[in-house]
């Protein structure tokens, strides 16, 4: 461990890395079973230091928990003949399915556009478009919308002062991944910043996966369409028998 | 207590969804419909994506529907000849259906395209019924007046080639026009999750003449083959029928149909058929409220490829 750590600190180069993260997950994978009712997942962490910590510019922690990301079409609505029918659309790449950050202090205060670009922190620098069919050119109000959407359901969530910060050495961030999971590998990303440049990162992930019958019948219906739909089938004609006997000796 | 349900990877309260399929088991029990034309919107509205709740729709369908075939068959109420020839129409028209359901998923279009099916046929079917009933209530309550009603009338559909020996409904007609409405059952079946129940009867007694009493037991028969099928192409095409979902609601619904049809005993059918068409009428203006009014959100979200 320390020699990873050592490793760790020489690879960022001695001028750089005058601070780095040491930083450790309360867990690294979550099970959803058919009672899943989500997760609380704790990110902590420390800042390791070769020398006493400089007074400024002030220090801050980012702290972002991803779920697996794919393209998305985001559409809207325009009123035809009467009627609410889906027009323009823009397609995104790599729209995470779930999102939260966490931070020290509000994200405009501590993190500079130029670091937000390079290191893509922020959900907005996450996604990118790739096509606009119609007439969408406005299509920031097509990202305003994704993110307000995964807002009301819950999966985009900013904590402003999710981050507390002892001293400025010991941090912790607590979140709480919601039921509706879409599994895959959660991405967690740490960054640490002085005066709004990050100034080191780290990453880890937490393997979501289903598990028990959830996962059995998630794999057979995407590896075994058919026997996945005769199955079913075999389930509702067995129900439906059973309720007509069972009907049937009632009655009697 | 929440389930988390595998395919459709939202978190429902179980006991809502116990009561959603104990709901629709028992309009189902007391009415002698499927009750999918329900279960769809209701699934929609706690938040299932549209091609989950149409395919899972579709396997509730086929358990309402064996349960209530069975009861027929006892009864000698199926016509068996007539269920395969309306069956085979099915077939074609489920395998159209699901491709014009995948079709407008493509373009973006398939909400508005069911919830207008919807509007549409909810709409039409609501009227019709509602009208018939309140006329046989009407004469119902004016004694006397007898109503003159011949076996059956000739018309263009006895002109048409392919004539069958339909035995049990008592018809010889040409295969076409049971052909044509099973083809158009079957399309709906695909594209609304529905059993077509709700079109078939009224279709099977006006337009083809049949007697009323092989006539739930012969539309339940062909409901079952065609909303299996519709299941299966889902299941291959989409993977989007949620066993888990499907099975709860199998277990709520085997609960109300029972309860359902032991209401229906106490009602008149004219006072049954216009509590269905004032429900049929209510969520088809529901779903037009939906469609015609501003939406709170203008945007929407879709996944293109399930990580």
């Amino acid at each position: 461990m320390r020699a990873l750590f050592f490793a760790l600190a020489l690879s960022v180069g001695p001028a750089l890395a005058e601070e780095s993260l040491v930083t450790g997950l309360s867990r690294d994978d979550v099970q959803i079973t058919a009672d899943f009712t989500g997760s609380d997942i704790l990110v902590y962490g420390a800042v390791r230091r070769n020398s006493p910590a400089p007074q400024t510019p002030p220090l801050d922690v980012i702290v972002t928990l991803e779920g697996p990301s794919g393209p998305v079409t985001v559409r809207r609505k325009e009123r035809i003949f009467g009627i609410w029918v889906n027009r323009a659309a823009v397609d995104l790449a790599e729209v995470p399915s779930y999102f939260a950050i966490a931070s020290s202090g509000a994200l405009d205060q501590i993190l500079s556009p130029d670091d937000d670009l390079k290191h893509q922190i922020s959900l907005e620098r996450r996604m990118s478009v790739t096509k606009i069919t119609g007439d969408a050119m406005d299509f920031a109000d097509f990202l305003q919308a994704t993110q307000r959407i995964g807002s009301a359901k819950g999966n985009y969530v900013t904590q402003h002062s999710g981050v507390k910060l002892a001293e400025d050495t010991l941090f912790r961030a607590d979140f709480a991944l919601p039921a509706n999971l879409t599994e895959g590998d959660f991405t967690v990303r740490m960054f640490l910043l002085r005066g709004g440049r990050v100034i080191d990162t780290k990453e880890q992930t937490i393997d979501v996966r289903k598990t028990g019958i959830e996962r059995q019948l998630s794999n057979m219906a995407h590896r075994q369409p058919l026997l996945y739909g005769i199955l079913s089938l075999l389930l509702a004609a067995v129900a439906g028998w059973g309720a007509s006997e069972m009907f049937r000796i009632w009655r009697r | 207590m929440q389930i988390y349900l595998p395919i459709a990877e939202v978190s429902v309260n179980l006991f809502l969804l116990l009561g959603l399929g104990g709901l629709v088991g028992f309009l189902s029990g007391m009415f002698g419909v499927g009750g999918g034309f329900l279960i769809t919107p209701l699934l929609l509205f706690i938040g299932v994506p549209p091609g989950v709740a149409v395919a899972t729709g579709a396997n509730q369908v086929v358990a309402s529907s064996i349960s209530g075939v069975l009861a027929q068959l006892r009864r000698k109420g199926v016509d068996f000849v007539m269920g395969s020839v309306l069956l085979i129409g099915g077939m074609i028209g489920s395998f159209i259906g699901v491709q014009i359901f995948a079709y407008m998923t493509a373009l973006g279009q398939v909400d508005v395209f069911v919830q207008l099916s919807y509007v549409f046929f909810l709409g039409f079917i609501g009227v019709t019924m509602f009208w018939e009933s309140a006329r046989a209530i009407w004469r119902s309550q004016r004694q006397g007046a007898q109503q003159i009603r011949r076996a059956h009338q000739h018309s263009w559909m006895h002109s048409l080639p392919f004539k069958v020996k339909f035995r049990k409904s008592g018809l010889f007609i040409s295969v076409l026009p049971p052909l044509a409405l099973g083809a158009c059952v079957g399309v709906l079946s695909a594209i609304m999750g529905v059993g077509g129940g709700f079109i078939l009867v009224p279709a099977m007694i006006y337009l083809l003449g049949m007697p009323t009493k092989v006539v739930v037991g012969t539309s339940l028969f062909q409901i079952i083959f065609v909303t299996g099928f519709t299941t299966i192409m889902h299941a291959v095409n989409s993977q989007t029928v949620d066993m888990m979902l499907a099975f709860v609601l199998i277990v709520g619904g085997v609960i109300g149909a029972q309860i359902g049809s032991r209401m229906s005993t106490r009602l008149k059918p004219e006072q049954l058929r216009i509590l269905l068409a004032m429900l049929v009428l209510a969520v088809s203006i529901k779903i037009a409220l939906d469609l015609l009014l501003m939406p709170a959100e203008l945007y929407s979200v879709t996944r293109l490829v399930l990580p």
